[in-house]
């Protein structure tokens, strides 16, 4: 558990951490470093530059004006404690099942976004919510819808030399019912599956649903067969069975290892989409 | 100075704190990697990616080249050295032991097999360099699965060891008595077991720090070892070939060991050897826990078949076993005792079974050495006979607690032999320990709640599983377990030294130690009371071979059982001295005089006393001895046991099923252990909640895998499900006091028992949670998927 050498560099600013990384195409960011350090020191990853945002002022904290504007920075411990995300409870229900103290007291949301764990949780979640990332790079700042950002296993569309500076939920489930329910590898604590699911509803009616599903695709995706099910309909046992059912149509090819097969973590999405939507149904 | 001290309150009994915790809780223990030396250096293994290869070339000179390595070697640099020593082969049988040497030569076994070794300034450097090591490696075929490798065309790991095979060892009756008494049977049932291999983890992992004296050629090394005198002496006789006075092991604090840390590794004449060659350099060699799991022995890995014969009221009337045991890659240094004598004999569990055979076969395979793990052999044995016990039930519909209380050993029989080769269990009441447990965790109850949910279609189903184990303790009488017997290798006494000072201060000093246990804290307890010494006045000293007597090791829960009768039979010899003395000072004759709460006094007469204090100052002075008294209070024994000792017990866990996803849920868990007389509950009930947890987590967590090109799957924490503290449940503990004859204390140890017997109890409430579907077996770690695809097979 010995990382490879390797070049430390703090830099003061947004700016100059891009700027070290477009000219240093071997560089990583170092947010909180509970997926990179990890990982470094297994010896799968051997980044040459680690660039440490840890002291760039205003990256972390929540501004929760108009739905919620979540600093990259922003620790899951902080969220936890945060009195401010009052609107969305499954944010914080989730997050309290992000690892253990220690790694929610170092790894931040921003670090999780832009890390694209298969297994992370708050992926599922900020599906389910539809929120967004602002990224800067050298070509200027732009807003990512999270339907976008992720693409593959541990993949995202950023560029190389783009840093997500905030997580921004929008108002449209604020308030909304929503459930976050996870089946936790009993090593890792990872979500072997996760599901979370955010429902508005008007005159009695599902107006809106999304389903994020983390651990058994290859990232996290939605269920969109399922939320298509849910919407128009009246959220009962009923509906939530038939859109249950449907909840691992959408995910591709699933994710399989000794603990669970790709077969068992289509059933438990299944199982946990159910339990999710009776949750946030209040059933 | 000397002060006479009131005679202190009794300790032994009392649930005091360990002594050894604030040094250990706030960080002031010292362990392996803790040792800093001047000019010390690190060691970075070149290990096999592969598991099995032959080795085509090495070239270490890109390490070499790099600032701040000092060298590098290869296997054929230490050619002077042995194997490692098999220190225990199975008696009886035909042993076809291949140790590993320090470095493989020509060929590797395991990927994780180390090849070379490079030594740096710091321990990073020294890893960046051994990856800088060339190694050409032709792939050869691998064979992971102990039953496979026993197979036609298995891929072959030794020429020393045909088809693979290690040993073939047997107990009980002959194959045709037993085949008959299971053709006479009323009822039989069958059980296809998988004890799957689990991995030790010790919150620490291994490390070896040596030092060689160039002016005396004289070695020091400080190990993670259970057994730091026993490595003393196999380094020396066996691997070096130099006398044992050349050697000082020493072992720290140690995080941990469960097993394994009793044996002799690579890493500990491997340092040694390096530090000779460099000229006396400290090297230091600490594994990371990637290295751990690869190289580090792992624990069971068993397959079996089992046949069960029964009468239709339950009576178990045969019982045959076929086990494939899997060694691993090479023999590990009591590998062999595992499978056979901690194992085989120990089948018939709690219960009289008159027709046994159990058939083992251990195999080599291209996978991590298997030796003992917490428990070791029992644990295997309890399983599967309390597997069996429900199997029975499930064959003839009777409830299995009655399956159980139909075949138990009954009171009046002990000392009772099971008739297949172990020693006569001591003592017991096994009855009394199911009454107890069922009664306390309400059985009946449990019972019509279990059926009232079955009938109303509920979704969380509840399993009540119960385990009535023994297990064989404080190992053991030398002669029975020894080359001539079981073929353990060397004696399994243990020793113990007392000296009380010219101030009443206290040192014992004993061959057993400490890797977790509370030592410092049972054996002085133990000491306080037999001599009235107050508590904090006595110091126990163990783990050095340079100042403590010879002992064999701390494991097979010995400790108190061998160690602290060795203390407890030298508290005597004090006494004699004491009263000799004393007697002496108070004018008397030895015959008038008593021993009491530290005093000795003439009998009617207990205020013209003499406290051990005073006698010690005397005898320490020897101004005025009685005509032929040595001066000092200064007593040593060695002390062979005259047999095992046999903790037994019940606990009942319950468990709640979703039968939906197959997620497990434990809601109770409820143990009754009889490990005869206490000397420390604290201590006990530590032990007990460790073990349950570690035996829990064999039955629902941990499994180590390996795919079929020998990689280890579950080669991190993060794979490998080591149980949180929200992963287990609340334990209720309660027990029977049955003291074993064996020793004076009455103790039969507690190191292993809650191991030993929480698996079978997790395991069978598990499948009966769902037996009503038609599930008779779930292979363990019994995880949602595998109850849910039982669940799923069974409809």
């Amino acid at each position: 558990m010995y990382p490879q050498q390797f070049e430390y560099v703090r830099p003061s600013s947004v700016d100059e951490a891009i700027g070290i990384l477009a000219s240093n195409p071997d560089a990583k960011v170092l947010a909180g470093g509970h997926s990179l350090i990890p990982a470094m020191k297994l010896r799968l990853a051997a980044p040459g530059t680690v660039v440490d945002i840890g002291k760039i002022d205003g990256l972390a904290g929540i501004d929760s004006r108009g739905g919620a504007k979540i600093g990259a920075m922003t620790t899951y411990a902080a969220i936890v404690d945060s009195d401010k995300l009052g609107d969305f409870p499954m944010l914080t229900e989730a997050t309290k099942q992000v690892g253990d103290p220690s790694v929610r007291n170092r790894g931040t949301i921003g670090g999780s976004m832009a890390h694209n764990d298969p297994a992370a949780d708050l992926t599922a979640v900020m599906l389910a919510l539809n929120a967004s990332v602002t990224a800067k790079g050298k070509g200027g700042e732009r807003e990512v819808a999270v339907d976008d950002l992720f693409v593959g296993l541990l993949t995202t569309s950023l560029a190389e030399d783009e840093i997500i500076t905030s997580v921004n939920i929008p108002n449209d489930f604020a308030n909304a019912k929503q459930a976050y329910v996870k089946h936790a590898h009993p090593a890792s604590g990872y979500a072997v599956v996760g599901v979370a699911v955010a429902v508005t509803e008007k005159d009695g009616k599902v107006e809106s649903a999304r389903i994020g599903v983390t651990g058994a695709p290859e990232h996290a995706k939605r269920a969109t067969s399922a939320e298509a099910a849910l919407t128009g309909k009246t959220l009962d046992a009923e509906t939530i069975a038939a859109a249950a059912a449907l909840a691992a149509d959408d995910l591709g090819e699933l994710n399989g290892d000794v603990y669970a097969s790709p077969e068992y973590r289509a059933h438990l999405v299944r199982v946990l989409t159910k339990r999710a939507l009776t949750q946030a149904a209040g059933l | 100075m000397v002060a006479s001290v009131d005679a202190p309150e009794k300790m032994v009994g009392k649930a005091i704190k360990r002594r050894e915790d604030p040094r250990l809780i706030t960080g002031a223990g010292q362990f392996i990697d803790d040792l800093r030396m001047p000019g010390m250096l690190h060691i970075g293994l070149v290990r096999s990616p592969l598991a099995h290869a032959k080795i085509k070339s090495i070239d270490l000179s890109p390490a070499l080249s790099m600032p701040g390595v000092v060298a590098a070697f290869t296997g054929e640099d230490f050619l002077d050295l042995n194997p490692l020593p098999a220190a225990w082969q199975a008696g009886g049988v035909t042993n076809h032991a291949v140790t590993p040497r320090v470095l493989a030569v020509n060929e590797v076994h395991l990927a994780g097999d180390p090849v070379a070794v490079v030594i740096a300034e710091d321990q990073y450097l020294a890893r960046d360099a051994a990856e800088a090591v060339i190694v050409e490696y032709e792939e050869l075929p691998v064979v992971v699965d102990a039953k496979k490798a026993a197979e036609a065309g298995a891929p072959q790991l030794h020429e020393e060891a045909p088809n693979n095979i290690v040993l073939e060892w047997s107990c009980g009756k002959d194959a045709e008595v037993v085949d008959k008494a299971l053709a006479d049977a009323d009822v039989t049932a069958g059980l296809h077991i998988i004890n799957q291999r689990l991995i030790p983890t010790p919150m620490e992992p291994r490390g070896s720090v040596a030092r060689y004296d160039p002016g005396t050629g004289d070695y020091t090394l400080w190990i993670t070892s259970q057994a730091p005198h026993v490595m003393r002496l196999l380094i020396a006789a066996f691997v070096l070939g130099i006398p044992e006075q050349k050697i000082r092991t020493i072992s720290p604090d140690i995080g941990g060991g469960f097993g394994a840390k009793i044996f002799c590794y690579y890493d500990m004449p491997l340092t040694m050897a390096i530090s000779k060659k460099l000229d006396g350099r400290p090297i230091k060699f600490f594994e990371d826990r990637v290295e751990n799991y690869v190289s580090t022995t792992h624990g069971r890995d068993h397959i079996s078949d089992v046949e069960v014969g029964a009468t239709n009221d339950g009576k178990i009337t045969a019982l045959k076993v076929k086990t494939w045991a899997n060694i691993g890659a090479y023999f590990s240094t009591i590998a062999a005792g595992i499978p056979t004598t901690l194992y085989g004999r120990m089948i018939a569990g709690c219960y009289k079974i008159p027709n046994i055979r159990v058939d083992v076969t251990a195999t080599y395979t291209n996978t991590a050495m298997v030796d003992a793990y917490r428990g070791a052999g029992r644990p295997e044995a309890a399983y599967l006979i309390e597997r069996v016990c429900d199997a029975v039930a499930a064959a003839t519909g009777i409830d299995p607690a009655e399956v159980r209380r139909q075949n138990f050993i009954q009171p009046e029989d002990f000392p009772y032999d099971t008739g297949i080769g172990m020693l006569p269990y001591d003592s017991g009441d096994y009855e009394r320990a199911l009454d107890k447990a069922l009664d306390l965790a309400g059985y009946t109850d449990l019972r019509a709640e279990q059926k009232r949910r079955i009938e109303a279609g509920e979704q969380k189903l509840l399993g009540i599983g119960l385990s009535s184990y023994v297990e064989v303790c404080g190992v053991a009488p030398s002669k029975w377990i020894g080359l001539g017997g079981e073929g353990w290798g060397a004696g399994l006494w243990e020793s113990a030294n007392i000296r009380v000072q010219l101030t009443g201060k206290t040192v014992v000093t004993t061959g057993s130690l400490p890797h977790g246990q509370g030592h410092e804290t049972t054996f002085a307890q133990l000491v306080s009371d037999k001599l009235g010494i107050p508590y904090d006045d006595i110091q126990i000293k163990h783990s050095d071979s340079l100042g403590t007597p010879f002992g064999f090791g701390s494991y097979g829960s010995r400790s108190l059982t061998v160690g602290g009768t060795a203390i407890y039979k030298t508290t005597d010899k004090v006494i004699d001295k004491v009263k000799k003395l004393g007697a002496h000072m108070l004018e008397a004759s030895e015959a008038d005089v008593e021993f009491e709460h530290g005093k000795v006094f003439v009998k009617g007469s207990p205020d013209a006393a003499k406290s051990i204090q005073e006698i010690a100052a005397a005898a320490h002075v020897a101004y005025d001895l009685p005509e032929g008294m040595e001066p000092f209070l200064d007593e040593t024994t060695y002390y062979d046991p005259p047999n095992c000792t046999f903790p037994f017990g019940t606990h009942v866990c319950v468990v709640e099923i979703d039968n939906d996803s197959g997620e497990v849920d434990i809601v109770k868990y409820l143990a009754v252990d009889d490990v005869g007389n206490v000397i420390n509950p604290l201590i006990v009930g530590g032990q007990l909640h460790g073990g349950i947890a570690q035996g829990l987590a064999q039955a629902l967590y941990e499994g180590a895998y390996y795919d079929d090109d020998g990689q280890l799957l579950t080669g991190s924490l993060s794979d490998y499900a080591i149980p949180k503290a929200s992963q287990v449940p609340w334990y209720d503990l309660d027990s029977t006091v049955t003291p074993s004859p064996v020793n004076p204390m009455g103790a039969k140890g507690a190191g292993e028992a809650g191991t030993i017997a929480s698996t079978p109890a997790v395991g069978n409430a598990v499948v009966d949670a769902v037996k009503h579907l038609g599930v008779n077996n779930i292979q363990m770690p019994m995880t949602p998927e595998r109850i849910w695809t039982a669940i799923n097979e069974a409809r």
